[in-house]
């Protein structure tokens, strides 16, 4: 049994919510933020981003793959999972999930054919029997390469990040949204909820890109491109900056009102969640990445190469610890929180093994990697050697339509 | 079908599984009261309901009404809910709250929900009152439970209670969370959610909830808001009452007489 301190109403010592729900949106942050960074290139042209516009819409497809995996494994009824989506209660914010996702899933494949079509033609028409089969059938029939038919594919490229750009913000949005709309727990109900949940979806989709941009490149054995990371960096810092100004101003808010709940959360972050919160999500995730990254931004001209790259990978990867620390001191510090708003509980600790373990939560933070491996050999993440730009204006154009290369947001 | 069987005698739940044959919550809330209306007497064993067997729920709206001054903490109506519905170890349909107050502190608390009573306790501050404070599921008119459940699994029946289909349920846990007063709890062995249903299957017989059977002091009461005459009827209509966390206007249909500002 759990040990309160304070008075919880009896029913408020159960933490339902498990960890599962933390790595829910934690993986639909990837999801977005990938696409925010793809999008930077695709629907606006920002061409520092270049080298990692396909491996962000790559991984933000492998995220979406996964995403509703923990959602489905939390479910007490797990085999009625799908009645979400055929029997929606239209009042319930959660109902919107299936539309949401659906919708997103596909507006991502039809960019993701739109970027990959010149690759399929070319694997389609380099191979032979079954593979051939195989790509002729992802192609969808169409060997179509002639620069009228590529120039097809910018335009619908551009429309699909255009409709993409505010699904994925949607669908994390929405996450946040969940939480913010329950009136009944003061820790989670405030409108800045998903706004608060999108910045940082953009910070964990851009440290990660750091990460693995770095990674890949050291395994396929290619130079990492300094603007990019430089530029990469430069936008971790302006969202690392705006997430934890909104997660404190509302704290500032809740404490210079002293609020009713005030007591009790002030009280919730400076015992039960002072390692999770204060330690790793304000000082070893936010205060240190944003000393690093002030380094990098500010003294970018300075730096050697390596010393840029280490800077932003130490920093990526707190940051990643940032949003997952804040992940779970919403959803597991709201629980530890009786709405009696008398009492605490003692901290949560998940199980190891078991459908909600945390054997289980590693696992869906593999499984996209894997599924990004997969897809690098049956398509090919990296950009052939001498292809142009997917999203780069057409010749002619480029001059007026691309803004100077910059690192500052 | 509704969360009221898992207490149910045989007799609804055979009559509505064998003449309905439905799934959805929200149809069985429409077109099962509707069959029952007209057709309950036809019911399971044969034997008239105590009701009547012709329980119609657009003739009742029901209310619940609690007397803190009148609660001694003896926790039957805790035990009596524990037995009649089969209430799971460490997870509460109802419970009562022990509030011990001075001019400066104050002390809360619940061992074990009030089951077993409440033994003596020692306070570090000068005590001026303390009370006991029963505590259900509020069957709120706005209720946020039912507004967040994503299949409409939970759903609020005409004649006012809130109930969970737990054949449709898919234990989110959502309505869990939204729920102000900690009333709802996932069921550890069907892992879909359970709350209090005022003894829905009681009271469409013309029973009173289990708890207001059994309180001795007639602190917990039970009455239907469209019945001229009703005791609780007269008061919601006639005295001062109070609600809990009225600032949430979720409208809650269990209303309190002398309550303290310590209680939420």
């Amino acid at each position: 049994m759990p040990e309160i301190t304070g008075f919880s109403f009896p029913n408020d010592i159960h933490v339902t919510w498990s960890l599962m729900i933390v790595m829910y949106p934690y993986i639909t942050g990837f999801v977005a933020g990938s696409f925010i960074v793809t999008s930077l290139y695709h629907l606006f042209d920002r061409q520092e981003f270049k080298p990692v516009a396909r491996l962000a819409m790559a991984t933000s497809f492998a995220f979406l793959l996964v995403a509703s995996l923990p959602l489905q494994l939390h479910l007490g009824q797990p085999q009625r999972g799908p009645f979400v989506i055929i029997t929606p209660n239209f009042t319930s914010a959660m109902a919107g999930f299936g539309i949401l996702y659906s919708f997103y899933l596909l507006v991502l494949v039809l960019e993701l054919w739109f970027v990959w079509r010149q690759e399929i033609i070319d694997r389609a028409r380099r191979s032979r029997g079954m593979v051939r089969a195989f790509y002729a059938a992802l192609a969808l029939g169409t060997y179509d390469t002639s620069p009228e038919a590529i120039e097809i594919d910018h335009k619908a490229i551009k429309i699909l990040a255009g409709i993409g750009l505010p699904a994925a913000c949607m669908l994390h949005g929405y996450v946040g949204f969940i939480f913010g709309a329950i009136k009944a727990n003061p820790w989670w109900s405030t409108p800045l909820m998903p706004v608060i949940f999108l910045l940082s979806a953009a910070v964990s989709g851009i440290a990660l890109l750091i990460l693995i941009y770095q990674l890949f490149a050291r395994i396929d054995r290619r130079p990492v491109v300094a603007t990019c990371v430089s530029a990469l960096a430069s936008w971790l810092w302006f969202f690392l900056i705006l997430t934890i100004t909104l997660e404190e101003l509302e704290l500032i808010v809740m404490a210079y009102e002293k609020s009713e709940s005030w007591l009790i959360i002030s009280e919730l972050l400076t015992t039960r969640l002072s390692f999770s919160y204060v330690t790793m999500q304000m000082i070893v995730g936010g205060l240190i990445p944003f000393i690093l990254l002030a380094v990098v931004v500010l003294m970018n001209r300075y730096l050697h190469e390596r010393v840029r790259n280490t800077l932003a990978t130490i920093a990526a990867f707190l940051t990643l610890i940032q949003v997952f620390s804040m992940r779970w001191n919403i959803v597991i510090g709201g629980q530890l929180l009786s709405k009696s708003l008398r009492g605490l509980r003692s901290p949560y600790e998940p199980e190891i093994f078991g459908r909600e373990g945390v054997l289980m939560a590693i696992a869906l933070f593999v499984a996209p990697f894997v599924i990004l491996w997969i897809f690098d050999r049956v398509l090919g993440i990296e950009e052939p050697e001498g292809a142009g730009g997917h999203g780069s204006p057409p010749a002619g154009q480029a001059s007026a339509g691309t803004p100077a290369v910059t690192h500052v947001p | 079908m509704s969360d009221c069987h898992d207490g149910c005698n045989g007799s609804r739940r055979e009559f509505l599984s064998g003449t309905l044959k439905l799934a959805g919550g929200a149809v069985v809330t429409v077109i099962g009261g509707a069959a029952l209306a007209s057709s309950g007497s036809a019911a399971g064993t044969g034997a008239p309901l105590p009701g009547g067997g012709d329980y119609d729920w657009n003739e009742h709206l029901w209310a619940y009404l609690v007397d803190t001054t009148k609660c001694i903490g003896c926790g039957s109506c805790a035990r009596a809910c524990k037995a009649e519905n089969d209430v799971p170890e460490g997870f509460f349909r109802t419970w009562i709250e022990r509030y011990v107050v001075g001019m400066d502190d104050s002390h809360v608390d619940s061992p074990n929900g009030g089951m077993d009573g409440f033994p003596p306790v020692q306070v570090g501050f000068v005590a001026t009152k303390a009370f006991f404070v029963p505590k259900i599921c509020n069957h709120c008119r706005a209720t946020p439970c039912t507004q967040v459940c994503p299949v409409g699994a939970s759903y609020r029946t005409k004649d006012g209670a809130v109930l969970v289909d737990i054949d449709s349920c898919i234990g989110c846990g959502y309505c869990v969370q939204a729920c102000p007063y900690g009333s709802r709890f996932i069921h550890p062995a069907t892992h879909t959610a359970s709350k209090c249903t005022w003894c829905y299957h009681r009271i469409t017989k013309g029973l009173k909830p289990a708890c207001v059977t059994v309180c001795p002091t007639q602190a917990r009461q039970f009455g239907d808001l469209k019945k001229d005459g009703d005791p609780v009827r007269a008061v919601v209509e006639h005295d001062r009452i109070q609600i809990l966390q009225g600032h949430l206007l979720t409208e809650p249909q269990c209303y309190y007489t002398h309550l303290d500002k310590e209680v939420r």
